[in-house]
């Protein structure tokens, strides 16, 4: 039996969420497929390639793959699915979108956002956002399976020759459309990769103040993330928002600048190997969970550590 | 154009979540338990839908024992038509969900459906999309507006990069993101309304589906905790800590 992975990318590069996908494949033990699909996606075949301990890529190019609508994306991976026991994805938004509709189809479940790898059939995987972790069985032929990507350590880049197969693409469905696209550009590094991340909260208290938190990401090459209450008070975009149903980050070092730590934001981000607090309510509840706590005024402590960074 | 609204009761958002003695479960003795927070939300985009002339009915659909009943009240008096209830002891698993609202899409046919992304207990984030692949529907999850007309509906979805905007042909299965609608608060008069408003039951038997077993929960345990650390009192003790005791920065 062996193992398709369906590749996270934006045509341009393979999201590195999909190395942490192929360590938890590896513990399966099984060959390896990655299936690039997308328009103009040779370059992410190349490097899924040379990603280590990858038998065979495939190279599904089309238009019909361009701006990853779910309902086409699904219709590829049905037609490339016989012949593997387990079927894996990143649980980005992609993922999330399109791998319950290969799962339907195929009349199996899901098992969505494993952070362990049991056995071939069992997995461990957050519920009550991360409050509670269920071990669970797969009774299915097929195993369907997201794969919460900061769990997992990333496999190695390179070292790999794997051949890559171009395969037939499906047709595009009718029903629906690509409109458009608005992406946050950024010179940051992404968030769910970044080593060190700084987030804001309410405590902020307008988009002008996140400027303060920039400056001191910008001196520690951090990525930003947000509260999903100063998401919500349109501080900045909901990509930056970190939590249960936001990003899920687990960076080196983690700063909480006024966010009082929800439980929802606590999901997002409790795996962080160091966590820094820095509140000016010294009975917020993120620092029960914080590594540093240090009580103050924000508005004064981020200027001290841009100066001192 | 009838929108059908799909609703789980689940645990409050504001409860703090214990796993049982025997790692069997999480302990929901006693607990308060409310619409799942997104579902809410996409029973409001429904009401506001109908408020602007763009439907006529808004059916809501639940699933479960005979206490889900109450989030159904909870939705008619938020706004809803008539609310069907099927009937099983528990929640089913997604897989399953997802066909008995097929049954219920045949049924009824809605010109849209609307749910929430995920449920706050299992944290699946499936339902939608199984729902959307076995009536063979397009699909757009996680959306943060949508604009509905008699052909059509455009959604902006939020995505890890920012939004992406898709147009679905009717019918069409939406899940809702956070920052959709802000759902209103229910008046008195409302709950009293809703009492009246029909409410159907009916069975998976009934519906004809039979319900499959696609996974064990073999354990369910309380995740690791993690232990406060110290405090700090300025920031070079902070960045003194970060650099030579973390070794981070």
């Amino acid at each position: 039996m062996s193992t398709l992975i369906i590749a996270d990318h934006d045509n341009q590069a393979l999201n590195p969420a999909t190395l942490s996908v192929i360590t938890a494949a590896k513990a399966l033990g099984q060959s390896i497929t990655v299936l690039v699909a997308g328009s103009g996606c040779g370059a992410v075949a190349e490097a899924a390639a040379q990603a280590e301990g990858i038998e065979k890529v495939l190279l599904a190019d089309s238009p019909a793959y361009d701006k990853a609508l779910a309902e086409n994306l699904a219709e590829l991976v049905i037609s490339l699915s016989s012949g593997y026991s387990h079927i894996l994805t990143a649980a980005s938004t992609t993922g999330k979108d399109f791998m319950p509709r290969v799962a339907a189809q195929l009349d199996v479940g899901q098992i969505s956002e494993i952070i362990a790898v049991e056995s071939a059939d069992t997995f461990k995987r957050p519920i009550y956002a991360g409050n509670a972790i269920a071990t669970v069985q797969s009774l299915d032929a097929i195993k369907v399976i997201t794969v919460r990507g900061s769990a997992f350590d990333r496999s190695a880049a390179t070292g790999g020759s794997a051949g890559i197969e171009s395969v037939t693409a499906t047709a595009a469905n009718d029903r629906s459309a690509f409109v458009k696209e608005e992406l946050v550009v950024s010179e940051r590094p992404d968030l769910t990769s970044a080593q060190i991340v700084v987030s804001g909260g309410r405590g902020l208290g307008s988009a002008e103040n996140f400027d303060l938190l920039a400056r001191v990401a910008d001196k520690l090459g951090a990525a930003i993330g947000a509260s999903r209450a100063a998401v919500d008070a349109g501080y900045v975009s909901n990509d930056l928002q970190v939590g249960q149903t936001g990003k899920i980050v687990a960076p080196d070092l983690y700063i909480a600048v006024g966010i009082s730590g929800a439980i929802q934001h606590l999901a997002g981000m409790k795996e962080s190997k160091v966590i820094v607090a820095i509140n000016k309510d010294e009975e917020a509840p993120i620092f029960q969970i914080a590594d540093y706590g240090l009580v103050g005024d924000l508005f004064e402590i981020l200027p001290e550590l841009e100066s001192k960074l | 154009m009838k929108i059908l609204v799909c609703v789980k009761r689940v645990i409050d958002y504001n409860v703090k979540v214990r796993v049982k003695a025997d790692q069997s479960d999480v302990d929901l003795t006693n607990v308060k338990m409310a619409l799942n927070p997104f579902c809410e939300i996409a029973v409001e985009e429904a009401v506001r839908l109908k408020e602007q002339g763009k439907a006529d009915e808004v059916v809501v659909v639940s699933i479960g024992p005979k206490a889900v009943q109450e989030q159904l009240r909870t939705a008619l008096a938020l706004g809803a038509d008539r609310a069907i209830q099927i009937e099983t002891e528990a929640a089913p698993e997604a897989l399953n969900t997802a066909k008995l609202l097929a049954k219920v899409v045949e049924q009824e046919q809605p010109g849209l459906v609307l749910m929430g992304k995920q449920s706050i207990d299992s944290d699946n984030n499936q339902t939608g999309q199984m729902l959307a692949a076995l009536i063979g529907a397009p699909q757009a999850t996680f959306a943060y507006s949508l604009e509905l007309d008699a052909e059509q509906v455009v959604v902006t979805r939020e995505v890890d990069g920012g939004l992406k905007t898709l147009a679905l042909k009717l019918p069409a299965v939406v899940t809702t993101d956070l920052r959709l609608n802000e759902p209103r608060y229910v008046k008195l008069p409302d709950i009293m309304k809703a009492k009246k408003k029909p409410l159907a039951v009916e069975t998976p038997d009934g519906l004809g589906v039979a319900l499959k077993q696609h996974q064990t929960v073999l354990k369910v345990e309380a995740p690791g905790q993690r232990q406060a650390g110290i405090r700090v009192d300025s920031v070079d003790a902070l960045l003194d800590k970060l650099k030579n005791e973390a070794k981070v920065i």
